[in-house]
């Protein structure tokens, strides 16, 4: 038997192929899941196109500009959300009823079973509405895809999806405090998605504090899209900024590993 | 037999899954906590669209940014009000076969979910608009932000109709979440039907955003649908840009499409539950 990463990469790879396999037996299930998850995540850009055929822009921003906010920040979400559901419900499917205690008899990483535990396909549906509203906004906008673009956008995707990864893994921690799935911890991660979706410029500077040095969101959305958007920070940020900042979303993923192996450390089995 | 008498077990069925879910005080915090940070990003979001809070109105704009705001609160507190789940209760008893009991009361079976799921609904409801009224009706004008909070109704006669709106958005809205309970029951699945409700439900009520800042040409077909009346009639009445007889003609619009949903769903359900496997176990 082999302890190695490659060994612990193709067991990921195996339990990620089993939970969709067994979600495909379903496939009308998981068919109307999908769709439903398309419209559900889809319908916020009524309100954001409504917003601007109303009033046409919004502090010098125009429709395209916000779509490539909105676009690339429900693709992060989306596969974080895909991945990091075994922590979303940690509290009332694994703690609770004691299925945890097999998971930590396996010589294998925690997190990566967890991780791969169930992957629903259902989270296509926000994917592919991310990409759609995404060449959306490419073309209104007119963004060049430079290879530096390229680069950066997908910088930017890695740390968004790392950041919301890290929230849900807090979000996990915590039911080992409270052993049921805290619905509050939805105000960072549905929340947040619905707060990055629009240019930081627009909210309150307190707000702005807090997208950018609690939950580093703008990190990882606003001001890497101004450089992909080739657009200067009315706020007046230095256009280097966005080619790093995605860096922020891998550090909240490494201390919300940390808190998570305190939590770990204090876990005692509910023994049933 | 009187008729205190004949609706004694709906009443009793009302209050006990009223009472039973104003036990969930947890969920009520939460959902509270949730709301108040997502009215937030809409208030903010709105009065950038608006131009700021001290900005001219916006031209051509339905209605002015105060209201728009007081709409965003009054939503996010009715939030729990909208049909976009059916009663996990009746699900689970089709799935458990438990629902064989409720087919062997001597009671109208259409009336007693719907009594049950109305408790549901208000039980999930009072609480989660009492606190947003305190916050944002109370607490954000004492905190000096005066011009993002809940305004007052427009007037008594405002208030009152407002009032009678709400209690018929109840009546509408258990209407409608008796649909989604009958769904559940004849598919025995009431997970993907939830999923396809929640995003229309929330559009076409107004909660996503005023239906009257939706474009100009969908404004007659937006009144009209049901839904406008679970969320955008009563927001309408509070502020008094339905006054008078035209508020009058709002709560005769909610009053109709809640008989006509309940007629309806009276027809559904009993083609469901004459064809029901109950299922063992």
């Amino acid at each position: 038997m082999r302890h190695g990463a490659m060994g612990s990469l193709r067991l990921f790879g195996r339990l990620v192929a089993a939970s969709l396999a067994g979600q495909a037996r379903y496939p009308g299930s998981a068919l109307m899941l999908t769709a439903g998850q398309f419209l559900a995540t889809g319908v916020e850009v009524i309100a954001v196109w409504a917003l601007f055929h109303r009033f046409g822009e919004v502090q010098g921003w125009r429709l395209g500009e916000v779509a490539v906010f909105y676009g690339l920040v429900n693709c992060m979400f989306a596969i974080a959300d895909a991945l990091g559901r075994g922590f979303d419900v940690l509290g009332t499917e694994y703690l609770r009823t004691g299925a945890f205690d097999r998971l930590l008899l396996r010589p294998r990483p925690l997190a990566l079973q967890l991780m791969g535990q169930d992957v629903r396909i259902s989270r296509l549906g926000r994917l592919l509405q991310g990409l759609a509203v995404l060449a959306f906004g490419t073309m209104q906008a007119g963004v060049a895809w430079t290879p530096g673009a390229v680069a950066v956008a997908l910088f930017a995707l890695a740390g968004g999806v790392a950041l919301f990864l890290g929230i849900l893994v807090l979000q996990g921690t915590l039911s080992f405090w409270t052993v049921e799935s805290l619905e509050v911890a939805n105000i960072l991660t549905y929340g947040g998605v619905q707060a990055a979706q629009f240019p930081l410029a627009l909210y309150a500077r307190w707000f702005r504090r807090v997208l950018t040095f609690a939950v580093p969101l703008a990190c990882v959305a606003y001001y890497p899209v101004l450089v992909v958007l080739d657009k200067a920070d009315p706020l007046g940020a230095p256009a280097w900024l966005g080619t790093v900042s995605p860096l922020a979303g891998f550090a909240f993923l490494a201390l919300a590993f940390a808190a998570w192996g305190l939590g770990l450390r204090r876990y005692a089995s509910s023994g049933s | 037999m009187t008729p205190r008498e004949t609706l004694r077990p709906y009443r009793a069925a009302f209050a006990s899954r009223f009472l039973q879910m104003l036990q969930y005080r947890t969920a009520a915090w939460a959902g509270f906590a949730t709301q108040c940070w997502w009215g937030g990003i809409k208030v903010m979001v709105l009065a950038a669209f608006y131009g700021g809070v001290d900005g001219a109105p916006a031209p051509g704009a339905p209605m002015t940014l105060a209201q728009a705001v007081t709409y965003v609160w009054l939503a996010q507190g009715l939030l729990a009000l909208l049909p976009w789940l059916g009663d996990p209760e009746v699900a689970q008893a089709v799935r458990s076969g438990s629902v064989a009991y409720d087919r062997l009361r001597p009671v109208d079976a259409y009336a007693l979910w719907y009594a049950r799921s109305a408790g549901w609904i208000a039980a999930r409801v009072l609480p989660r608009v009492a606190l947003m009224a305190a916050f944002a009706a109370l607490l954000l004008p004492l905190a000096g932000l005066a011009h993002w909070a809940w305004k007052p109704p427009a007037g008594i006669a405002a208030g009152a109709a407002f009032a009678v709106s709400a209690v018929l958005a109840l009546l509408l809205s258990t209407s409608m979440v008796m649909l989604l309970n009958i769904a559940a029951a004849a598919s025995l699945n009431e997970r993907g039907i939830n999923a396809l409700a929640a995003p229309v439900v929330i559009v076409f009520s107004g909660n996503l955003l005023p239906l009257a800042l939706l474009p100009d040409a969908w404004q007659p077909l937006l009144l009209l649908q049901p839904l406008a009346g679970v969320t955008d009639i009563p927001a309408r009445i509070w502020f008094g840009q339905l006054a008078g007889a035209q508020a009058l003609e709002g709560l005769a619009l909610q009053a109709l499409w809640t008989t006509v949903l309940v007629a309806a769903g009276r027809a559904a359900m009993a083609r469901t539950l004459r064809r029901l496997e109950v299922q063992g176990g």
